[in-house]
């Protein structure tokens, strides 16, 4: 720990001087911070705040709620303003109903006395807190486990099925001699020419015809076989040596077995960076899904968020409750895999 | 019985011939050696005898049974790879005993030989480390213990040692000698190295571009080479080679393109008068000497103490190295007269390259 410290901090200036180097460096990597993460924080902050701290101008940083109090014969908590000018200037008062520029106020401490007090006259006691209810309120609001449970079966499944057809596809395009080998190989990069938009109708007809629509499959299927990730693993197995598969042949190893036994594990830091990258695609895929699917029953988190967008109203509150919700799986994934992208296991083990 | 044979073995990568029609007869328990320069196609013959590569034309068999359409697997070979080709991902124990498991050997036969074989090679205490974790020399070992393990009727060795440094290359190289002593296998060895060819082999099979020069017993290719290409491939260092012309004097004399006259063999050649032929004298058969047929003008001298090496040249230019045993007194700029028995004296024809040996 102390020595990730050390690293992070170390500059070019010596004996805790700074060059004009590091200001520099330290003041862009900041700027960078800044830029990604500033809009991430913010979210994170906003989803915290209740839908009238959202809308306050100027805004705030942090989410505040205003205080209240408990005042006898009333059942709910009544807000606190604090009176900043005219005749009960100093004082406390908690609101009981505003009319026009007017509220009606009381002391708690006298709840009998009403006040009337112009709203230029007050200014709402607040302190730092946290609207936790956005978050439970979206559960019970919505059918988010269901969102949720589709989201993730779509997720897992495709790339499950990527994974598998992908690291065939590039076993054979990368280690076995035949005639168009080449041939496919462009056909399957040119794809990647291909703008996804313009196959969106044919695409929709075939998912169609073949009784998909409003099914998760329909969603699975056409996304689960990718150029880039045939593209990628392909460029990762030409870098396994011949020489390991000729020794499992004469090892007596079948085709699968060298498949299955030898270049899965050798490829698995590609593989790692597929499924990643697979997980993230497919996580947040909005578009493909939003044409397949139109039963609430099979939205993913993506439609619902969507969904949660009115013709007049939107409720920013659960909107970026759920935002923060629909992120979460995805960051601990990458956090969990990430190292798998930098790690090679195959580039020993030849001379 | 585990003869290995080829007749007229040819391979073609598209329009390029890279073996053009090799013949040869491996004997069971030999110990023979693919020498060769690089590109010269001896890997190409392994891979085609071991099944791997598939051969254009002709007839590779083991034991007597053609095994042209028989996988690579089940031809009974096993085989060391250049780069020895460990799976980097397996532990030494993992890498012994997958080919095993790939015939279904069962789980304690596995365990039993893994452990003979291991205690063999002595890498007993490496059985659950990993590839990465081994110096060169163990990996090496590894390697060959996975070909052991299998227990083959042939094993093929592709350049084993050419990745090692020069003292664990004299080390394995005695190694895997006494390990065909102890098994008693056929071995097949390829190697662009004439020295490791020299000390290991039973027979010497010398390639150059897809064709066989010479097969034979080391000793045959040294005293007795076919041609020219063996003559200078094989012996280090290499033989001189002197161009002349037979003398119209019956053949007993040959003039050298350094307008010195050399008195030739009385018999076991064959030549006509006014023949151009190339004569091989090996540097530990030259000898300076005075009244020596040749004078040579010496560059550098290395002295080594038991041995001394003069490099110089022919009055014409082409360079000439003497092999003398013991130390010289000659030094470098000196012009010294050299000569060699006729027994000595390797002749052949110049525009084929064929030995003049009469056999």
């Amino acid at each position: 720990m102390a020595n990730a410290i050390a690293f992070l901090t170390r500059t070019r200036g010596r004996n805790g001087r700074w060059d004009w180097t590091d200001w520099v460096s330290y003041g862009y990597l900041m700027f960078g911070v800044f830029i990604i993460f500033g809009p991430i924080l913010w979210l994170m902050m906003s989803s915290f705040k209740t839908e009238a701290d959202i809308y306050r101008y100027p805004p705030k940083f942090l989410p505040h709620v205003q205080e209240t109090v408990m005042v006898d014969g009333y059942d709910d908590p009544l807000p606190l303003y604090s009176i900043v000018s005219g005749e009960h200037k100093g004082r406390t008062l908690a609101q009981l109903r505003r009319v026009g520029l007017v509220a009606q106020m009381i002391d708690p401490r006298n709840p009998d006395e009403r006040l009337k007090v112009n709203i230029s006259d007050r200014e709402a006691i607040e302190s730092v807190g946290f609207a936790f209810g956005n978050y439970t309120e979206v559960f019970e609001r919505f059918t988010l486990l269901r969102y949720f449970y589709n989201s993730t079966f779509i997720t897992l499944v495709t790339t499950a099925i990527a994974l598998i057809a992908n690291s065939m596809a590039a076993f054979a395009l990368s280690k076995y001699q035949f005639r168009g080998r080449t041939a496919i190989l462009m056909v399957v990069i040119g794809t990647l020419m291909i703008p996804q938009t313009v196959v969106l109708v044919p695409l929709f007809m075939v998912v169609r015809e073949l009784g998909l629509v409003n099914n998760l499959w329909g969603v699975i299927i056409p996304s689960a076989a990718t150029p880039t990730g045939v593209f990628l693993l392909r460029q990762y197995m030409l870098t396994i040596p011949d020489e390991i598969l000729d020794a499992a042949r004469m090892d007596k190893a079948s085709e699968w077995k060298i498949f299955w036994r030898i270049i899965l594990p050798l490829s698995a830091p590609a593989i790692a960076v597929l499924a990643i990258l697979s997980i993230i695609w497919r996580w947040n895929d909005f578009l493909w899904p939003l044409i397949v699917l139109s039963e609430n029953e099979q939205f993913t988190l993506q439609l619902a968020l969507n969904s949660l967008q009115g013709e007049s109203i939107i409720e920013w509150s659960y909107l970026l409750a759920m935002t923060v919700l629909t992120l979460l799986p995805v960051t601990v994934v990458f956090m969990f895999l990430q190292k798998y992208i930098t790690t090679g296991i195959a580039s020993t083990g030849g001379k | 019985m585990a003869t290995v044979g080829l007749k007229s073995v040819r391979k073609s990568f598209g329009s390029a011939e890279v073996i053009k029609g090799i013949d040869l007869e491996i004997e069971h328990g030999e110990f023979c050696v693919f020498v060769g320069p690089s590109g010269c196609g001896k890997s190409t013959l392994l891979r085609m005898i071991s099944g791997l590569e598939p051969i254009t034309s002709g007839d590779v068999s083991i034991g007597g049974e053609v095994v042209n359409d028989i996988g690579a697997a089940d031809r009974g070979l096993a085989m060391v790879f250049q780069s020895y080709a460990l799976y980097p991902h397996m532990t030494v124990r993992q890498n012994l005993s997958f080919g095993l498991e790939n015939i279904n050997t069962p789980k304690p036969e596995i365990a039993g030989k893994v452990d003979e074989v291991s205690k063999m090679l002595q890498i007993g205490e490496l059985l659950e480390r990993r590839p990465k974790d081994l110096s060169g020399g163990q990996r090496q070992r590894v390697a060959i213990g996975r070909a052991v393990v299998r227990e083959p009727r042939v094993f093929l060795f592709d350049e084993p040692l050419s990745n090692l440094d020069a003292e664990l290359r004299v080390d394995m190289r005695g190694e895997i000698a006494a390990l065909h002593k102890r098994l008693g296998n056929t071995m097949i060895y390829v190697t662009h190295d004439q020295v490791e060819a020299m000390t290991m082999a039973d027979k010497i099979a010398v390639l150059r571009s897809g064709e066989l020069e010479q097969f034979g017993t080391p000793l045959e290719l040294f005293n007795r080479p076919d041609n020219l290409f063996v003559a200078g491939f094989i012996g280090s260092p290499r033989m001189n080679f002197i161009e002349g012309t037979i003398n119209t004097d019956g053949g007993t004399s040959l003039s050298l393109t350094t307008e010195e006259t050399v008195p030739l063999p009385s018999d076991g050649c064959e030549f006509g008068e006014g023949q151009t032929v190339t004569l091989g004298i090996r540097p530990n058969d030259l000898r300076p000497t005075d009244g020596g047929f040749m004078s040579m003008e010496v560059a550098s001298v290395e002295q080594l103490g038991t041995d001394s090496y003069l490099y110089g040249s022919l009055k014409n230019g082409t360079a000439v190295t003497i092999h003398s045993p013991g130390q010289t007194s000659v030094s470098p700029g000196q012009t010294i007269e050299v000569g060699a028995g006729t027994d000595a004296m390797h002749l052949f024809d110049t525009a084929s390259g064929k030995t003049l040996r009469r056999d």
